[in-house]
């Protein structure tokens, strides 16, 4: 195991280092000095002269690439063209808003995904089966935002049963974080629940048809204890992969849903930073989006090693 | 002698296997008449994209009107059918973009593998570890908003799952005999590659095209909705949303429609995709259900 995780380690650390250099390159790579175009047209020399500096970027490349990531590594990101102020507060600032919501969208995710997923596998080309790969072939199809905007029509404006937009801080008011999470969660949540779904089925259907379950069968065990110490725990462990992909995904790729929801979250700041050619800011985001699939998909690898003893030999 | 799984016999078993589900079948249809709409579609559209004053503004869906008229007093049935041709061109340039150098760099690393491998699969890696729309929005905000750009943005996103799809078929078919067979003879690797490897590979990626290419759709339409994409006055589906977001308690119908067609088109590709997958390539279906992620 010690090996695996090791070479798992070395792979990841490879990863992260081309990651790092892809979004140190964002800035060199943009079409035309980066600070005349945060700065705009109306600006003094000595203005882009202290930004220029401080963004570093009258250093050498090589020299400027080191003192970036070895400043990132100790959580440094540098400072924000816009505002001036550290990128890394104004992330950790919308990071409760982020993980609210791929929480919440996760929650929704596995209680549409698990029970939907083994009732369609365990009753194959039944109408429940057939509901079952409908919907979730729908929730994959279905843009989100566009579900987000019916979700807000329907159950904002017209029921008014929720609020529309906006993340309420857990720590103020727990009662209207709530309120406020539901729809977003649920709205991101069907779309990950129905790729989920799929995978729960597929799964199931496989242990189903697995040697060791049609022995439990054989020797008399009750149906009961076949699913759930045979069928089900084989099941699970692909499960948490895909169930580690999503959440991945959930913390960094529901941008248009926060644009929607006007959640004040990290998509929207790294779409904000696009949008004001607030190039440390995306740089920064960049990053940190690719550091969390990097970290969540390390994690699911050595869970699924530990779950999957076959794993750390292949 | 070259092994070609699917032969013109091949190919009409797979559509006739793709035709026995009624459902895939429905989704053909539908997939056929946006291909129509996408080609005729500024001919048979009653009125121009932009032409505005057609009818007063925000008025809602009637015989004259079917999908009624937006803020502007532009007919929302019309803005549909044009904008049809630039979401499918955008999707179908952007997975060619894709499938061209993914299925480059997947046949390279899984024929030759070694050092070539692992560098051009790290190089994967690497991509792959971006969120597709936010790898997206990172090349766009390096190359600019517009349509141009969002196709090689929604390209780039795409590389790594076809780099990955042909590696793995590469690797299993570098083994087998006729392949063994044709170095035996003295091939050059590049025949190898092309005449016997390439054929082989094709069904996962056929069914892999399909699949992107509805993701692809909608990754385009998250862009425009968030003004990166398509630009106006180019009529686009998602920034057609974008608009009528703001419109929505008075006017429903402006954002309705065009989400509508986002959702009809990318299920009639997934649908068919499927059907694809099941008579193509049935062992896929569980790496590449793992691999689907929301836009």
């Amino acid at each position: 195991m010690r090996s695996y995780v090791l070479r798992r380690l070395g792979q990841a650390l490879i990863v992260l280092v081309g990651v790092s250099i892809a979004a140190f390159s964002i800035i060199h790579l943009v079409d035309g000095d980066p600070v005349r175009l945060a700065l705009g047209t109306r600006f003094d020399q000595e203005t882009y002269d202290a930004l220029r500096s401080r963004a570093g970027l009258d250093q050498p490349l090589v020299v400027q690439y080191f003192d970036w990531s070895s400043s990132a590594a100790t959580g440094d990101l540098g400072v924000s063209f816009r505002s001036g102020r550290s990128v890394t507060s104004l992330i950790v600032e919308r990071l409760p808003a982020t993980i609210s919501l791929a929480g919440g969208a996760l929650v929704v995710a596995l209680l549409i995904a698990v029970p939907l997923g083994v009732i369609s596998a365990l009753r194959p080309r039944s109408p429940a089966d057939y509901v079952a790969t409908v919907v979730s072939q729908a929730g994959i199809s279905i843009p989100d935002f566009w579900m987000a905007i019916l979700g807000i029509l329907v159950f904002a404006r017209t029921l008014q049963w929720l609020p529309a937009s906006r993340y309420v801080p857990l720590s103020e008011d727990p009662v209207g974080w709530l309120e406020h999470l539901i729809l977003p969660a649920v709205t991101v949540g069907v779309v990950s629940g129905s790729v989920l779904t799929r995978f729960v089925r597929s799964s199931v259907l496989e242990a189903l048809g697995r040697d060791h379950t049609r022995t439990a069968h054989a020797k008399g065990l009750s149906e009961r204890v076949v699913m759930t110490r045979h069928v089900l725990r084989n099941a699970l462990i692909p499960i948490v992969t895909v169930t580690g992909i999503q959440l991945a995904y959930l913390l960094s790729g529901v941008v248009v849903v926060e644009v929607v929801f006007a959640w004040q979250g990290l998509g929207q700041l790294a779409l904000q930073a696009v949008q004001s050619r607030d190039y440390p800011v995306v740089q920064g985001a960049v990053l940190l989006f690719a550091v969390f699939f990097l970290v969540i998909n390390l994690i699911v690898d050595l869970l699924y090693a530990s779950l999957d003893p076959r794993i750390r030999y292949r | 002698m070259t092994a070609v799984a699917a032969d013109r016999g091949g190919w009409r078993a797979v559509l006739g296997a793709v035709a026995t589900s009624r459902l895939a079948l429905l989704c053909l249809v539908v997939l056929g008449g946006f291909l129509v709409v996408a080609v005729v579609g500024p001919s048979i559209a009653p009125y121009g994209a932009n032409e505005v004053g057609v009818a007063e503004s925000l008025s809602g869906p009637s015989l004259d009107h079917p999908f009624g008229v937006d803020q502007l007093g532009r007919d929302v049935m019309s803005r549909v059918l044009i904008g049809a041709r630039d979401s499918l061109r955008i999707g179908v340039v952007a997975v060619g973009i894709a499938l061209g150098v993914g299925v480059i760099v997947g046949l390279l690393a899984g024929y030759y593998r070694g050092w070539l491998d692992d560098a051009l699969m790290r190089l994967m890696d690497v991509l792959f570890a971006f969120p597709a729309i936010l790898l997206a929005i990172a090349v766009l905000a390096v190359r600019g908003p517009g349509a141009t750009n969002a196709m090689i943005a929604i390209g780039i996103v795409y590389i790594p799952v076809f780099a990955r799809v042909t590696r793995a078929s590469t690797l299993a078919l570098r083994e087998e005999l006729f392949v063994r067979a044709a170095r035996s003879v003295g091939a050059l690797d590049r025949r190898i590659i092309v005449r016997h490897v390439l054929p082989n590979v094709a069904a996962p990626i056929i069914v892999q095209t399909s699949i992107s290419l509805a993701f692809a759709i909608l990754s385009e339409a998250a862009l425009s909705f968030l003004g990166l994409g398509t630009q106006p006055p180019a009529p686009s589906w998602g920034r057609m949303l974008s608009e009528g977001q703001g419109f929505m308690e008075d006017a429903w119908w402006i954002a309705v429609f065009p989400g509508l067609a986002i959702f009809l088109l990318v299920l009639a590709l997934n649908v068919v995709g499927d059907a694809l997958r099941d008579a193509l390539d049935p062992r896929q279906r569980s790496a590449m259900d793992a691999e689907r992620r929301p836009a």
